[in-house]
């Protein structure tokens, strides 16, 4: 009885190794993405790239443990191009060695020093600032990141969690702006203003505001665009206004989404055909476009709606350094016990 | 098993650095908050689920017919789904809150007090709400499957029918009832993405924490044995606990007795388990209808067919697979004579502990290694390097489901094994048939309602679950659960009500269909008794 089951169940495995090998083998002019950005946000991008170059685009998204499936695959990995956003998983590949260099001219010529890698393993695609809204019911102030420490706004601040990407990033930059001690005694300063535990996404915060929970909150640029285009979340937008911090000192702190091409890449023509395409001019204007991003390819224009918000000066410091402070603005969020 | 085995050696590299900073930091907090909410959430799941199956199989409340299945729908809603809609009906800005505020002119936090719904105990009742049904189900068998004989005795020696349900009834359910609360426990102690929506930070925070930020996987795996042996301690005290205790019969009577309750004490037994049928499935069900009917299209729901169907594939290899091999270890737990034949039942059942994320690692660390040496092989002689044929499939998939749900297939099986007499294991023999016959002959009909229990709660399951299939899918592999979740995780579940419905009707169906199938075999076992 045993004998005979063990046999049913290793035939099925068989047939199941088998029909699945058909998912494996893929065709010629093909381009694979392991993305850490949502399809809807990309797929526009991947289908105009289709259009235009006959290259099919397949894609399978997650954000947790991209890395470390990248890695385990190693070199049978099926993966060309990944997709990501925030600055400190661009530079875990490549610390990890996951990543191989595009030396494309075109991609150099597009991209700002700044926002790629000197040994052009990863390139920005677009920017985002990290900006503070604000209660319209305060009027227009001038904010600095520090002031999220201000006593003056005790129970008055939201905020998403501090582990997430975002804001452990902004950390970064506080310690290095201000160390580690200085940083940790704002980390917990701004626990102490918050009106309720860390929770939510960006633009719940912002839905706080308009329910006069609170009167500040952090959120990424391109949300405060997306709020005012959805119906139901104009009001909480129309609640508020977006300030770009720190404009009469260091400037505001940028994160960026970005693009690199994965080591191991089996289809690498295909893949650099990709790069190139996301900072051409159309993919540039459809990612300011849809996405309300910061183009990361100068001359070409934010959407009208974002550009309305205002110029504004942005903080300098390399996107190296943030990613190295990393895990030590890690250990001082949860020193200060900014979730808990 | 050897998933299991791969993070327990993984883990023996932690970091002691990291490990005494989350130690004099958050892991503290981490853990108290994670025992606390083990424990509420299983109190909670016992109080619902053990009293609603008491109630509908010992009493004489008004429309059991239709609670009896009623209370199993919960089951189909999953958890981080539900988790969504509560917070966001009663969080703050949420429609409860805003109706009461206009009502009475409330303008401040400060001017009322309500309930917080992201705290640990917002978070208890709503995991609470759909965890129970397993708890129900099990109990309700058990119940009703239990040798009637026994309280009929109990009553001829002046015990009322109150007294004989406790005193006999309840105990003579134990066995099932601790399965579901050990299940109840291992889903949420291995659950991330529900209580991170109520902002309640718990173990799996910590192995999230460390592996994703700190990018030290091995503290996590490390973390996350940890875990895992606080809940084989768990395991082990309750088996303990119930060592002993055995109860054969050979005529089992199934014509339940039942309790006459007073109206008023019906009204308010009908009112509980009404209560949880609406606020575990029919409020959060009709939330989505709401939203799919003022966001959806029908170009929507026509690009879900292929990813039903992906959801489907996925789900009924895994319950079949896991159902096939949870009767093969339960079979040999209970007809094998060596000291080790409950091991594989007891550590198969570990894997439901698992983070999914943190299991789909591990299958990947486990099946990389053989795809490497096929695609070397394959070099050796020539062929075409058939690429990630195990790691990079649905085959892991399928794999890591069947090492997360061997909990609950086996759990299902195995108490309805012991309902099974111990004599008819040898009867037959007696009379001459072979193991084989007794087994095709006796033990799989008598068994075929547990079986049925097991597939239909992997398939449930399966089709539900998130972060393994989110790691381990293929390009271009979307089920309903990873298109729900990159919806929900950009806020907008509006778009993707549609899937959400589809999830719930299709976990419904089978429950309905074994709902039926139960039925059926109900008036059997009366005809026969007749």
């Amino acid at each position: 009885m045993f004998l005979k089951t063990s046999k049913i169940v290793s035939g099925f495995l068989i047939t199941i190794t088998l029909t699945l090998s058909a998912f494996s083998s893929l065709a010629n002019e093909e381009v694979s993405v392991y993305s850490y950005r949502q399809p809807f946000l990309v797929k526009p991008l991947f289908d105009m790239f289709t259009k235009q170059s006959g290259i099919k685009v397949n894609v399978v998204f997650a954000k947790k443990g991209m890395a470390e499936r990248l890695a385990r695959e190693g070199e049978y990995s099926p993966a060309d191009i990944l997709l990501t956003t925030d600055i400190s998983r661009l530079i875990e590949l490549q610390d990890r060695d996951l990543l191989q260099a595009n030396n494309s001219k075109i991609l150099q010529a597009a991209i700002p020093s700044q926002y790629r890698a000197t040994d052009n393993t990863w390139f920005a695609l677009t920017t985002r600032v990290r900006n503070i809204y604000s209660a319209k019911r305060l009027g227009n102030i001038q904010f600095n990141y520090e002031d999220l420490a201000d006593s003056k706004y005790k129970g008055r601040i939201c905020t998403r969690s501090g582990k997430h990407a975002y804001t452990v990033a902004l950390v970064a930059s506080m310690v290095a702006e201000h160390g580690e001690e200085k940083t940790l005694t704002w980390l917990e300063d701004f626990k102490d203003n918050l009106a309720r535990k860390p929770q939510g996404n960006d633009r719940g915060q912002v839905q706080a505001i308009h329910q006069n929970l609170c009167d500040i909150s952090l959120g990424n640029s391109y949300y405060f665009g997306k709020m005012l285009k959805d119906e139901k979340q104009k009001a909480w937008a129309d609640a508020v206004n977006i300030n770009f911090p720190n404009q009469a000192n260091r400037g505001a702190h940028v994160n960026i989404s970005g693009v690199a091409l994965a080591k191991y890449s089996p289809n690498s023509k295909n893949a650099k055909a990709l790069m190139e395409f996301l900072v051409s001019e159309p993919a540039q204007e459809l990612y300011a476009q849809t996405n309300m991003e910061y183009p990361v390819r100068l001359g070409v224009a934010p959407s009208e709606l974002v550009a309305s918000w205002g110029e504004f000066k942005t903080d300098n410091l390399s996107l190296v350094t943030i990613a190295k402070n990393r895990k030590l603005a890690l250990k001082l969020i949860d020193k200060a016990r900014f979730d808990l | 098993m050897i998933p299991v085995l791969v993070m327990l050696l993984a883990g023996l590299s932690a970091s002691t650095d990291l490990f005494s900073h989350l130690w004099q930091t958050v892991l503290p907090d981490y853990i108290a908050n994670t025992l606390l909410l083990g424990v509420f959430v299983v109190l909670l799941s016992l109080v619902f689920g053990v009293i609603s199956a008491a109630l509908i199989v010992h009493t004489n409340i008004k429309g059991k017919a239709v609670l009896r299945w009623l209370l199993m729908l919960p089951l189909a809603m999953p958890a981080y789904l539900v988790a969504y809609l509560y917070t966001d009906l009663f969080d703050y800005a949420g429609p409860v809150q805003r109706s009461l505020r206009a009502w009475f002119n409330w303008q401040s936090p400060n001017d009322y007090i309500f309930f917080d719904i992201r705290t640990l105990g917002g978070a208890s009742i709503i995991i609470a709400l759909v965890l129970f049904p397993y708890i129900y189900m099990l109990a309700r068998t058990a119940f009703e499957q239990q040798d009637q004989n026994l309280l009929r005795a109990s009553r001829t020696l002046g015990l009322n029918a109150k007294q004989s349900f406790y005193k006999i009834a309840l105990p003579l359910a134990r066995p099932a009832i601790a399965v579901g609360a050990s299940l109840v426990l291992m889903e949420t102690l291995a659950d991330f993405a529900t209580v991170q929506y109520f902002a309640v930070n718990t173990l799996t925070t910590a192995i999230y924490d460390t592996w994703l930020g700190y990018g030290d996987l091995a503290t996590a795996n490390a973390l996350a044995s940890v875990l895992m042996l606080f809940i084989l301690f768990t395991l082990v005290a309750e088996q303990r606990a119930r060592a002993g205790q055995a109860h054969q019969s050979n005529r089992i009577n199934k014509t339940h007795q039942i309790i006459q309750l007073s109206s008023s004490a019906q009204f308010f037994a009908g009112s509980f388990c009404w209560l949880l049928v609406i606020a575990g499935f029919i409020l959060p069900f009709l939330l989505l209808i709401n939203m799919a009917w003022q966001y959806s299209s029908s170009e929507q729901f026509w690009t879900l067919v292929p990813t039903g169907i992906n959801s489907i594939k996925v789900a009924v290899w895994a319950a079949s697979l896991t159902t096939i091999l949870a009767l093969i270890f339960v079979l040999f737990k209970r007809l094998d004579k060596s000291r080790w034949r409950t091991l594989p039942v007891q550590i198969s059942g570990f894997g439901y502990a698992i983070p999914g994320t943190v299991l789909a690692m591990a299958m990947m660390s486990t099946f990389a290694p053989i795809d490497y040496f096929i695609n070397d092989v394959a070099k050796f002689l020539g062929l075409t390097q058939p690429g990630l044929l195990l790691s990079g499939s649905i085959f892991a998939i399928i794999f890591a489901y069947l090492v997360r749900f061997a909990a609950i297939a086996n759990g299902a099986i195995d108490s309805g094994i012991k309902q099974i007499p111990k004599s008819l294991d040898f009867a037959p023999a007696s009379l001459g048939a072979g193991l084989t016959k007794t087994l095709t002959k006796v033990h799989l009909p008598l068994l075929k309602s547990s079986i049925w229990v097991a597939w239909l709660l992997v398939f449930v399951e399966a089709m539900k679950e998130l972060p393994a299939v989110l790691l381990l899918r293929p390009f271009n592999f979307e089920t309903l659960s990873t298109q729900i979740y990159q919806l929900i995780s950009d806020e907008m579940l509006e778009q993707g009500a549609l899937g959400a419905i589809l999830i719930v009707l299709l976990g419904l169906l089978p429950i309905i269909w074994l709902n039926r199938n139960n039925s059926d075999g109900k008036k059997q076992t009366t005809k026969e008794l007749a």
